[in-house]
């Protein structure tokens, strides 16, 4: 059987309603062979969690603009744990300073890509570590 | 972390996210693990009934799904959405987008969502849709709403699957009558004439009737009903849902529904076979030394590709 494809849901959680930067991932991930669910504007922590869980994805991709990660990301990261799912790779991307780094990656966010990143870098990190 | 089968029956028995998302992974990925769950849970409920809803994108599927969910919702039953788009013939990859349109009842927990890519196994309908369906019976939900966008051969597959099919258009699809006549229209039960809030309704309308005249068979019981609705407001749904439910039983009645599903039976055999036969037979010659020569024989000229596939082939098939 050919490798197992990789599925990838990417979401915008909180209320800032820019998402050229996920679309523009989304993009390359599919190209790189990936199934990507994208569940468009202003999801809550808990959507996304559900979300995951239903399509049993292998990645959760997020991206905020708006200043919200360290409060949404720790709410998906407590949702994840709550429901049991943590077997699943979560990246971040969007405006996330660098001295929100740290406390994010101890939250359990795997990677976070800022703007800039090239999106050969986020498919080769999903492709590695991804199951 | 990967479960025990027991586990995993009873947890989709009882109706566990968790375990149905996870086996649906099994069944698209990991075949033989799919087939030992389904295996165990064949025959343990029956199948739910099955809807299609297809249409060219942009037409309104995912919002009138998910109104049709709401109302079915109201009166108390479980549903799950089967939500499919195209897989791309270049990169494997899949943009799987329908559950942005879904958000009145993503959150109830009554309801069920999966994206799906069409994937496609020698160009045919992807065998783990079908599979997907009756694990989803098995979970308890009461009705399974396939959605897929009507554009080609694939998409007619799967919402043949269904025992009723809604084909959606809008009033802007005039002029494109002539290639939806071909494909679409035929597996529709039920016409939707989404957006209706637009001018040129009438026209769409007029047009749609007459086809439904033209195509009807003498001796037909089932005379296509038009649908009007504007799923963005709610407006159409519950009529929508009436007829649904009048195609229902128009099947019961008729002995329609059992011999539909007999045909779909025989035609899941068939594909199920023919991924064994892919799998088992096919694959490992692709793989093989032989096949490369005989490729290369052929690209040269020197061999044709009849008597190459036929060459390929010896010893593996009777004569």
């Amino acid at each position: 059987m050919a490798k197992e494809k990789i599925k990838v849901l990417i979401a915008k959680p909180g209320l800032d309603g820019h998402d050229r930067g996920a679309k523009v991932i989304a993009r390359g991930l599919i190209e790189a062979g990936m199934e990507v669910v994208y569940t468009g504007l202003r999801n809550t922590p808990e959507d996304i969690v559900r979300a995951a869980i239903q399509e049993d994805v292998d990645v959760i991709g997020m991206s905020i603009l708006s200043g919200a990660h360290n409060h949404l990301f720790k709410s998906v990261m407590e949702l994840l744990k709550k429901e049991n799912f943590e077997d699943v790779l979560v990246i971040a991307g969007g405006i996330i300073p660098e001295e929100d780094h740290e406390y994010l990656t101890e939250l359990g966010i795997d990677g976070i890509f800022t703007p800039g990143t090239p999106i050969q870098k986020i498919v080769d990190f999903i492709e590695e570590r991804a199951k | 972390m990967m479960q025990s089968l027991q586990e995993m029956i009873e947890g989709i028995k009882a109706g566990e996210e968790k375990h149905i998302a996870r086996a649906i992974s099994l069944i698209e990925n990991d075949r033989d693990k799919g087939f030992a769950l389904l295996k165990e849970l064949y025959g343990s409920a029956e199948i739910s009934y099955l809807v299609g809803i297809t249409g060219p994108p942009g037409s309104g599927k995912s919002t009138l799904t998910d109104k049709i969910v709401l109302h079915w919702r109201k009166q108390g039953l479980k549903v799950a959405i089967i939500a499919i788009d195209p897989t791309s013939q270049f990169s494997g990859g899949a943009l799987l987008g329908d559950r942005i349109r879904m958000d009145n009842v993503a959150a109830d927990k009554g309801v069920f969502i999966r994206s799906m890519g069409t994937r496609g196994t020698l160009g045919g309908l992807n065998p783990a849709i079908y599979d997907t369906v009756l694990l989803l019976s098995y979970a308890g939900y009461d009705y399974i709403l396939i959605e897929t966008v009507g554009v080609g051969q694939n998409e007619v597959d799967i919402v043949d699957l269904a025992d009723t099919t809604l084909v959606v258009t809008v009033p802007e699809a005039g002029d494109d009558i002539q290639t939806f006549k071909a494909g679409l229209m035929e597996v529709g039960d039920i016409f939707v004439l989404n957006k209706s809030d637009r001018p040129s309704v009438i026209k769409m309308e007029l047009t749609l009737e007459q086809m439904v005249r033209l195509t009807h068979k003498e001796g037909e019981k089932w005379t296509i009903p038009i649908v009007k609705t504007t799923a963005t407001e709610n407006k159409g749904i519950a009529e929508l849902v009436e007829k649904i439910n009048d195609h229902k039983e128009y099947l019961q009645n008729d002995g329609q529904l059992k011999e539909n599903r007999h045909e779909v039976m025989r035609r899941q055999l068939i594909n199920l076979m023919e991924e064994r036969v892919l799998a088992k037979i096919i694959k490992p010659i692709e793989n093989s030394e032989h096949f490369s020569e005989k490729l290369k024989a052929i690209r040269d000229l020197s061999e044709d590709p009849y008597t190459a596939a036929e060459e390929l082939l010896k010893n593996r098939l009777p004569e």
